[in-house]
C-alpha cells in the first residue's frame, strides 16, 4: 500500500504545479485589483501606479509567479490586502471553524443517511421507503438558504433552543469547559442543517446498493445455510452495500474544509466558504490563490483517501 | 490453398506496478503459435479458460494487439492491420469475420435486422437497395429465419435466433474465414444443434473456413477437421481430428479427452478408472512434458498431420509415444 | 441404492409465478421421490422449470410473487407449510445447496473460512474454536490442499475449482441428508468438472446422502446419476434409471434431445444434428391442456396425443408422460 501512496504523492507534484500556474494566471487576469474601490478615486493615478509598482504587480507574469512560488516554499503565502494579516493566519482561523462545522455536518449526514438508506433498501416499496423517497426529493430540491433560514426561524427564533448567531461567545473566557461546550452547542444547528443537505445522495446510493445486493447469489447462498434474515442483512447485504460509501469518504474529507457560503452567512459563522466569496469579490489575490490551491490539494488527497478506504473495505481491491 | 498464416504469433499483456507504474512482468496470453488456414476447412481451437484460445481469435481480427510474430493474408503481412482503413488491407478486413458467444451485445439494439445484416454489405459492396434487400433475405433464409424478420429488432428474437443472426451478419461480407468464439456455449442442446447445422450448411454453400474456438470437445469434434489443443498460450498438440481423438500423445491432451463426460452410463466405472489413471499419470509425468519454466515445448512432427509438443531432448519418451 | 428409504417425497407440486394478477406455473404436477444414497438427476433445457423446482424444495422462492401448491414431505413434515423460522432450521442443516456460479455464490468481502463457519453457527452448539477446527476438516474433506491458508483467503483469491470446493464445503457443513446441486459444474472447465463430480460421488459414498443434481448436461448425467427425471415445460415427461434412459428412452422429447447431441460416429459421413422444431413456449403462452410437446413434433397426427397426459409407469422404475411415445417416430422416418 505504501508504494501506491508514495506513487500517488509523487504524481501530485506535477498536478499541483500545473494547478498553481492555472490559478495564478487566472487570478492575474481577474478584472480589477484590491485597490479598486478601496482607494479614493481622487488620488493621483500616478500614486496608485507607484503602489502597484512597489507591490511588484507590473512585473511580467512569469517573474511574479516565480517570486510567489519562492515565497510559498518558505511558508509565506503573502498577506491579505483586504485585511492586512498574513494569509495563513486568516485562513487558519477560518479553517478551524469550517472543519468543526464540516465534521458535525458529516456526522449528521451519516446519522440520517445510513439508517434511511439501509431500511429503505431492505423494505423497498414499503411506506417507510416512500417516506424516505419524499424526504430525499425535498432535501435535494430545497435551496440551502431556504432550509437554513427555516432552521433559524424554527429552532432558533420560535423555539429558542439554539443560538442562531456566531461560532463562539466572545464574552466567555477562552479555554474553560463552559466556553468549549458553548462552541459545540453553537455547531449543532448549522451542522444539522448542513447534514440534512448532504443526506440525499448517500441515502439514495445506499438504498440502491442494498436493493442490488439483495438479489446477489451470495445472499441466496447465505439463505440456503439457514442464516436468519436479520443476520443476512447485517453480515452480507449491508457489508457489501457500504463499499461505495467507503469510497466516497475521501470526497467528504476534501469537502470538510470548503464550507458552505449560505450556512456560514446565515448563521454568521466565520468559515472558509464565506472567506472565499469575500476574497473573490475583494480581488484579494493572495487569499484566492491560496484557497484554490488548498482545495486542489485536498481534492487530490481526498481521492487518495477514497482509494485507500475502498482497499481496506474491499479485499478484492488491493493497492500495493 | 492456404490464405491465412500465423507465424510465431505472440500476444503479451504487461503487468504494471511499482512506484512509477512500470511494467513488472508479462502475461504470455499467446506465446508463439503457428497456424495455417486453408480454404473450406474447419479448425478447432480447444483449451480451458485462460489458455489463450480466445486471444488468438481476437488478435487475428484486431481486437488485441500482436506483440510478436506475423499474420499474413495471401502472402501480405497484415500484422496489427485488421482495423486499418487503408485499401491494401480492405480484403483482409472483409474476408475475416468473427462471431461471439453472446451475439446480443454485438447486435445494435436500436437497428432493425435489415440494417444490421446489410451493414457489412454497405461497407464492402455497392448493392442497389433491391439487391441489398434480396441478399439480406437470402442470408436470413440460410440461417432459417423468414423474410418478416428484416423489420424487427434484435430483442424480439430468442438466444438461438440471435446467434443465427450473428452468423448471418458475419456471412454478409462473403468472408473466407469466420472466427467463431464459443458460438453455442450459451445455448440449449436442441438450439445448439440448429446453429451448428446452419454453420455447416453455410460452409458448404460459401466454401468458407471456420476457426472454431471452444472448450467443448464434443462440439469441436463434430465441427472441425483439424484441431489444436492449447495450454498456457501455446499449442500442446495439433493435428487432424482423427489423430487427436484416436491417438493423443501429449499428457495434457489425454487428460482433457479423458475428462469429457461420456454418454455411456453402462461403462462409466471404466471411464472413471481410466480418467483417474490419466490424472495420476498427469500428476506424475507432467514435468516431462513442460520445460523447467513450465513452458510448453515447440511442436515436433510426430506423424503425418500430427504435431506434438514433446521435449526435444527426450528421445525415449518420443519413441515410446510413437508406439 | 443401498436402501429404498425415501428421503424426500414430492407430491403434485406446483410452483406459480405471478404476472400481474395471474399466476403461471413454472413447475406443474411434479411428483418424485429422492432416496437415500442416490443421485437423482433432473434434466431439462432453459425454461423447463428444473431450477424453480430446486428453489422451491429449499424454500428460497420469493414468497410475494410465488405460489406453491402440493407437498414436499421430509421426515413426515410438509416443507411447503413451514414458516421462515422453521425452514431456516431445515436449510443448511437437512438440505444443503450447491450453486452454479461459485464466484457469485460467495460473499466477496468475507473470508471463505467465515462463510463455511456461518453454516455451523446456526445449526450446532459448537464453540468458536471447535467451529474453526470443523471448517478446516471440511476444507480438507473437499480436497483443499492447505486448509489453514485457504480458510483465511477471500473468494477472488481462489481458482474456479477451489471456489466450487468451498461452496460444496458450505453445503456439507452440517452433513445434511439431502444435497441439491444446481448446475454445479456448468461454469467449470472439463478437467475441473471431472474432479468436482468425483468429489460429489465420494462425498455421497461417505455420507449416504441423497443428491438432487439439476443440470442441462446429458454427459454429466450419464457419468454420475443413478436415476434421471427429464423435465419439459414444467413437467416431468420421463423418469428412469440412468442406463434405461440412455439406452431405451421413450418420450419424444427425451429421444429428440438425445438425438441433438453432437456425436460423430467413426467413419460415418457427418449427418445433420437433430433439431427440435419451434421453441419452448413462454410461461404465459404455455398450453395448460393437452400434450405440451405436441407443437414441437407437428408431423405427428393429432390422435396420438392424450387430452391430459399423465406420468405412468411402463416398466419398474420407468415412467413416461402420456401415450404419444407409443406412436412416435422422427420426421422422415417410417411410421411405426
Amino acid at each position: 500500500m505504501w508504494k501506491t501512496v508514495l506513487r500517488r504523492l509523487l504524481t501530485m507534484i506535477p498536478q499541483i504545479i500545473l494547478l498553481s500556474i492555472i490559478v495564478f494566471v487566472v487570478a492575474q487576469n481577474m478584472p480589477g485589483d484590491p485597490f479598486t474601490g478601496m482607494i479614493d478615486p481622487n488620488v493621483d493615478p500616478a500614486q496608485i501606479e507607484a503602489l502597484r509598482e512597489a507591490a511588484g504587480w507590473n512585473d511580467p507574469v512569469p517573474v511574479q509567479y516565480v517570486r510567489w512560488v519562492g515565497n510559498v516554499l518558505q511558508g509565506d503565502f503573502g498577506r491579505s490586502y483586504a485585511q492586512q494579516v498574513p494569509v495563513t493566519t486568516l485562513i487558519g482561523g477560518r479553517a478551524a471553524n469550517s472543519l468543526r462545522l464540516g465534521i458535525v455536518s458529516t456526522f449528521f449526514t451519516y446519522l440520517i443517511a445510513l439508517p434511511f438508506g439501509m431500511f429503505a433498501g431492505r423494505f423497498n416499496n414499503s411506506w417507510f421507503d416512500k417516506f424516505v423517497m419524499i424526504y430525499n426529493y425535498i432535501s435535494y430540491a430545497i435551496p440551502t438558504f431556504v432550509l437554513a433560514l427555516l432552521m433559524v426561524f424554527i429552532f432558533g427564533y420560535r423555539l429558542g433552543w439554539f443560538p442562531t448567531f456566531g461560532s463562539k461567545n466572545v464574552t466567555m473566557t477562552a479555554g474553560t469547559a463552559e466556553y468549549y461546550w458553548d462552541m459545540f452547542y453553537r455547531l449543532l444547528l448549522p451542522g444539522f442543517t448542513g447534514g440534512i443537505l448532504g443526506t440525499a445522495s448517500t441515502t439514495q446510493t445506499l438504498r440502491s446498493e442494498v436493493i442490488d445486493a439483495k438479489t446477489q447469489d451470495y445472499v441466496r447462498t447465505a439463505r440456503s445455510k439457514g442464516v436468519p434474515e436479520g443476520k443476512i442483512y447485517a453480515k452480507h447485504i449491508f457489508r457489501n452495500a457500504l463499499l461505495p460509501i467507503a469510497s466516497s469518504f475521501g470526497f467528504i474529507f476534501s469537502s470538510l474544509l470548503s464550507g458552505s457560503v449560505f450556512i456560514e452567512q446565515i448563521f454568521a459563522f466565520n468559515g472558509m466558504g464565506d472567506l472565499f466569496i469575500t476574497s473573490i469579490n475583494g480581488r484579494d489575490y493572495s487569499v484566492v490563490i491560496t484557497l484554490t490551491l488548498l482545495y486542489g490539494i485536498l481534492a487530490i488527497i481526498g481521492s487518495l483517501i477514497s482509494d485507500i478506504a475502498l482497499s481496506l473495505a474491499d479485499p478484492r481491491i488491493r493497492i500495493d | 490453398m492456404s490464405f491465412l498464416e500465423l507465424k510465431d504469433l505472440k500476444v503479451h499483456f504487461p503487468i504494471r506496478g511499482g512506484i512509477f507504474n512500470t511494467i513488472q512482468d508479462w502475461v504470455y496470453a499467446v506465446d508463439g503459435v503457428d497456424m495455417i488456414i486453408e480454404e473450406g476447412k474447419t479448425y478447432g481451437l480447444v483449451g480451458e479458460s485462460g489458455s489463450g484460445k480466445t486471444t488468438i481469435g481476437k488478435a487475428i481480427i484486431g481486437l488485441e494487439g500482436v506483440t510478436g510474430g506475423q499474420v499474413t493474408y495471401n502472402g501480405v503481412d497484415v500484422t496489427n492491420k485488421a482495423r486499418s482503413r487503408r485499401s491494401e488491407y480492405a480484403d483482409y478486413n472483409k474476408d475475416i469475420q468473427m462471431i461471439f458467444q453472446d451475439s446480443t451485445s454485438s447486435l445494435n439494439p436500436k437497428k432493425r435486422i435489415k440494417d444490421i445484416i446489410a451493414e457489412p454489405m454497405r461497407n464492402y459492396f455497392n448493392y442497389t437497395n433491391d439487391q441489398e434487400k434480396n441478399e439480406v433475405i437470402r442470408l436470413l433464409e440460410i440461417v432459417g429465419l423468414n423474410e418478416e424478420a428484416i423489420y424487427r429488432y434484435p430483442h424480439e428474437f430468442s438466444g438461438g435466433q440471435r446467434q443465427r443472426l450473428g452468423v448471418a451478419r458475419a456471412v454478409a461480407s462473403s468472408p473466407k474465414l469466420i472466427i467463431a468464439d464459443e458460438p453455442t456455449s450459451a445455448l440449449d442442446l436442441s438450439v445448439q444443434a440448429q446453429v451448428l447445422n446452419f454453420m455447416r450448411r453455410i460452409q458448404e454453400e460459401y466454401g468458407l473456413s471456420y476457426l472454431f474456438i471452444s472448450h467443448d470437445l464434443s462440439v469441436v469434434k463434430y465441427m472441425a477437421d483439424d484441431i489444436a489443443i492449447m495450454h498456457r498460450g501455446r499449442f500442446v498438440e495439433r493435428g487432424s481430428k482423427e489423430k487427436i481423438f484416436n491417438n493423443p500423445q501429449h499428457i495434457y491432451t489425454r487428460r482433457l479427452l479423458s475428462a469429457i463426460p461420456q454418454i455411456d452410463p453402462l461403462n462409466r466405472e471404466q471411464h472413471k478408472a481410466e480418467r483417474r489413471a490419466v490424472e495420476k499419470e498427469y500428476q506424475e509425468q507432467q514435468i516431462h512434458y513442460y520445460s523447467e519454466k513450465g513452458r510448453v515445448y515447440d511442436l515436433q512432427t510426430f506423424d503425418d498431420q500430427h504435431w506434438v509438443a514433446l521435449n526435444p531432448n527426450d528421445k525415449i519418451k518420443q519413441s515410446e509415444g510413437g508406439n | 441404492m443401498a436402501t429404498e428409504e425415501n428421503l424426500l417425497e414430492i407430491n403434485n407440486l406446483e410452483v406459480g409465478f405471478r404476472f400481474g394478477d395471474e399466476y403461471h406455473n413454472a413447475v406443474d404436477d411434479v411428483s418424485i421421490t429422492l432416496k437415500k444414497n442416490e443421485i437423482l438427476a433432473i434434466v431439462g433445457e432453459s425454461g423447463s422449470g428444473k431450477s424453480t423446482l430446486a428453489t422451491a424444495i429449499i424454500g428460497l422462492h420469493d414468497p410475494l410473487n410465488t405460489k406453491v401448491k402440493g407437498e414436499i414431505l421430509y421426515k413426515g413434515l410438509d416443507l411447503t407449510k413451514l414458516n421462515e423460522k422453521l425452514y431456516n432450521r431445515i436449510r443448511g442443516n437437512d438440505i444443503g445447496m450447491i450453486f452454479q456460479d461459485p464466484l457469485g455464490s460467495l460473499n466477496p468481502v468475507m473470508t471463505v473460512g467465515k462463510q463455511i463457519e456461518e453454516s455451523l453457527i446456526y445449526h450446532t452448539d459448537l464453540k468458536e474454536n471447535a467451529r474453526q477446527e470443523e471448517v478446516l476438516k471440511l476444507l480438507d474433506q473437499v480436497g483443499i490442499v492447505n486448509p489453514q491458508r485457504t480458510a483465511k483467503q477471500y473468494p477472488h483469491e481462489l481458482s474456479g475449482g477451489m471456489r466450487q470446493r468451498v461452496v460444496i464445503a458450505i453445503a456439507l457443513a452440517n452433513k445434511p441428508p439431502i444435497i441439491i446441486a444446481d448446475e454445479p459444474t456448468t461454469a467449470l472447465d472439463v478437467t475441473i468438472q471431472a474432479q468436482i463430480l468425483d468429489l460429489m460421488n465420494d462425498i455421497q459414498d461417505e455420507t449416504n446422502s441423497g443428491i438432487i443434481l439439476i443440470t442441462h448436461d446429458l454427459g454429466v448425467v450419464a457419468e454420475t446419476a443413478d436415476r434421471v427425471a427429464v423435465m419439459y415445460a414444467g413437467q416431468i415427461v420421463e423418469e428412469a434409471p440412468v442406463d434405461i434412459l440412455f439406452t431405451d428412452p421413450k418420450h419424444p422429447y427425451t429421444r429428440s434431445l438425445l438425438n441433438s447431441i453432437p456425436q460423430e460416429l467413426e467413419g460415418e459421413e457427418v449427418a445433420e444434428l437433430h433439431v427440435i422444431q419451434g421453441t419452448v413456449p413462454s410461461l404465459q403462452a404455455l398450453p395448460r391442456t393437452g400434450d405440451r410437446f405436441k407443437n414441437r413434433i407437428p408431423w405427428m397426427p393429432d390422435e396420438v396425443f392424450d387430452e391430459d397426459p399423465q406420468l405412468a409407469e411402463i416398466a419398474p422404475g420407468h415412467k413416461v408422460r402420456g401415450n404419444s411415445w407409443k406412436h412416435f417416430y422422427f420426421e422422415g422416418e417410417e411410421e411405426k
